[in-house]
């Protein structure tokens, strides 16, 4: 079964819970005043569920055809099949990097986490001109606190929380 | 009207006006250009300075030149970098993406700023003529209207998602919809679907899920294929910034059909720039003939410039029940009449009467602030695309550094970012299965006003009534169902033709 398929299938179970939240779950806790009224707050996604399920099994069961003659592949589209050949290693590492980020950004402070976030990040990629990486991204950091700070004068703590 | 004209002439060229104009688009399109800053979210961020001006039609004006700006902005990280802050410029990516990594970036970001030129100066001449009169057409629409016409907008997305496609991008329409039933809804004021989790109280954010369906996927190609990278522009020289005069008649019926489409789109409350462009792409692909349709989504110059005109035109559009009605058609707009009531001017029917000269005033100062943009923006292209030439192993990093600031500055919470990266693997996934994302974003959008409407007229009808008593809901619902429905019958007919069976009957 190809991926696309899967993926509705995921979809149709997730409608379902869906589905079982608002049709079973949500109008419990409906104050009796507004069970007089036409609409419930669990309408919508009801016809969402339903409409979503229905949908789904479309594309499951392939209802609807594809034609057309396949496109040739180009060496830069992504593409399901070459998925041995991509870097999924460095994907990876970024994204636990992306997640490291988020949870550090408030305990280390704005400055520390994103310099190590843009140095790590090109580590990852193969970088390893550090005496040109470093201050860059030292330098981007502080350009980017000031824009956000300064002119925007959105809040975000640039030192770590024992620091203030 | 001529006196109004005279009047809004003589405010928009004070000194102080011009360079609100010039400082708003200035701003508007730097801050744009980052992937993930919106409109919304600058004009959220200037609404403090416009207040401190005190005048309010200097503090719209302001306002407008941001919002240009801002569009404009977006268009250019789309086009460079396929990561589009704005939900109006996605269909810019379609075809100026693939137009920059065939090393035609220049051309592209001319083709845009001439297309946003033009659209935006035909409609603000739209505007100046329609406003008046449009008031009352926009009038006839009730609450059951504006859900139709809102469902007919999603049918269309996904209809023109192509052959095959349409099921697909329907699914995800209908996906977007579910993530906007997250969290508080202003009608019922009860928390849904939010799994006890504080953080989900008031939503998904737009940002974050604009983020983590459009930059954070395209981040993840670059790094899973090097070869993608690789072909973008031509080691960020961008050297033939004009369009040939060919292409230049090309763009010409394109860009008349789609600023007064796009406008008239944009009138309509709930549509918007997103959908102009959308819609304005997909016409333009359905009136192409042969080989210019095949082009589309490869960079072509129509599919270019259809979205570019579109929603430049239909921002201006936005005004129109902003100015006219007191009713903002759109996020954007909305924030703008939060500012203005902050500083006691009530836009509304009695706006025209009572202070002519700001409702001039701002329509002047979009014809100058379309003029800043272009003479502004064309020049600094060579030094805008620099960005392309910036090394991969530098250039990952900083995309994935602006994606996670654009989704944390508008929340300030640290768990946005770990929605965002949950959704962006989600949406990488997706795209590998050959999902469409656009109509999930679109869905998203549009969710909770499609649910408002939907809901408002159900208790005033008290029931599913109004789709049968409402001639016109009745209308636009059955064009809805044709649109979806379309698509797969024309393929099942050249299928049949194909095998030589007879078409019945």
């Amino acid at each position: 079964m190809a991926l696309d398929r899967w993926i509705a299938l995921i979809f149709v179970a997730f409608c379902c819970i869906y589905g079982y939240a608002a049709f079973f779950t949500m109008d419990q806790l409906l104050p009796p005043f507004m069970q007089r009224n036409p609409v419930w707050p669990s309408t919508f996604p009801k016809v969402l569920a339903v409409l979503g399920a229905v949908v789904g099994l479309i594309v499951l069961l392939g209802i609807e055809k594809a034609d057309g003659p396949d496109k040739e592949p180009s060496p830069t589209d992504i593409n399901l099949a070459n998925l041995r050949e991509y870097k999924l290693g460095q994907a990876f590492l970024l994204l636990a990097l992306m997640v490291a980020y988020a949870l550090m950004l408030r305990p280390a402070g704005f400055l520390i986490a994103t310099t190590v976030f843009l140095v790590a990040g090109s580590t990852v990629l193969g970088e390893r001109k550090f005496h040109v990486m470093i201050p860059v991204a030292m330098l981007a950091t502080g350009f980017v606190w000031y824009l956000v700070q300064g002119v925007l004068g959105i809040f975000l703590r640039p030192f770590p929380f024992f620091l203030g | 009207m001529l006196e109004g004209i005279l009047i809004g002439l003589q405010a928009a060229f004070s000194i102080q006006n011009l360079l609100m104009v010039i400082a708003g688009c200035l701003i508007g399109t730097f801050i744009g250009m980052l992937p993930g800053l919106g409109p919304m979210s600058i004009i959220a961020i200037m609404i403090p300075v416009a207040i401190t001006l005190g005048d309010p039609a200097a503090a719209l004006i302001l306002l407008a030149g941001v919002y240009y700006g801002a569009i404009f902005g977006g268009s250019t990280s789309s086009i460079l970098l396929n990561a589009p802050g704005v939900a109006g410029t996605v269909a810019t990516s379609f075809d100026g993406y693939p137009m920059a990594r065939k090393g035609q970036a220049g051309k592209a970001l001319t083709i845009a700023a001439v297309a946003s030129f033009a659209g935006g100066t035909i409609g603000a001449i739209l505007l100046m003529i329609f406003a008046p009169a449009l008031s009352s057409v926009a009038l006839l629409f009730h609450s059951a209207e504006y859900f139709a016409l809102m469902v007919v907008g999603l049918s269309a997305i996904a209809a023109f998602a192509g052959t095959g496609q349409v099921a697909k991008a329907l699914m995800m329409t209908i996906l977007g919809l579910i993530l906007a039933t997250v969290g508080e809804g202003a009608l019922f004021n009860m928390p849904r679907f939010t799994m006890g989790l504080m953080d989900l109280q008031s939503g998904i954010s737009f940002i974050t899920l604009a983020m983590a369906m459009f930059a954070l996927p395209e981040a993840m190609f670059l790094v899973l294929n090097p070869l993608r990278g690789a072909s973008g522009g031509s080691g960020g020289k961008i050297e033939n910034l004009r369009f040939s005069r060919e292409e230049g008649r090309k763009m010409v019926p394109v860009i008349g059909r789609q600023s007064v489409q796009g406008f008239f789109i944009g009138v309509l409350p709930g549509a918007g720039a997103t959908i102009a462009s959308f819609l304005g792409y997909a016409v333009e692909r359905n009136l192409a003939k042969g080989a210019e349709q095949e082009e589309f989504g490869n960079g072509s110059v129509k599919g270019l410039a259809a979205p570019e005109t579109a929603n430049n035109a239909a921002c201006t559009g936005s005004f129109v029940p902003l100015l006219t009605l007191g009713i903002p058609g759109s996020g954007t707009t909305a924030i703008l009449l939060g500012a203005l009531i902050a500083l006691n001017v009530t836009p509304g029917p009695r706006l025209m009467v009572d202070t002519p000269e700001i409702f001039w005033a701002v329509i002047i100062s979009m014809f100058i602030g379309n003029l800043v943009l272009l003479i502004l923006n064309l020049p600094l292209i060579p030094y805008i695309a620099k960005i392309l030439a910036i090394p991969r192993n530098y250039l990952i990093p900083f995309i994935l550094f602006f994606t996670l600031m654009g989704a944390y500055i508008g929340q300030n919470n640290a768990t946005e970012l770990l929605i965002l990266v949950g959704l962006g693997v989600m949406a990488t996934i997706l795209r590998f299965a050959d999902y469409p994302l656009a109509p999930l974003l679109i869905g998203f959008i549009l969710g909770t006003m499609l649910e408002d409407n939907f809901a408002r007229s159900m208790q005033l009808y008290r029931g599913l009534g109004f789709i049968l008593e409402r001639p016109m809901t009745l209308g636009l619902l059955v064009l809805a169902a044709f649109l979806v429905l379309l698509p797969s019958y024309r393929a099942r007919r050249a299928r049949k033709r194909a095998q030589g069976v007879a078409d019945g009957d």
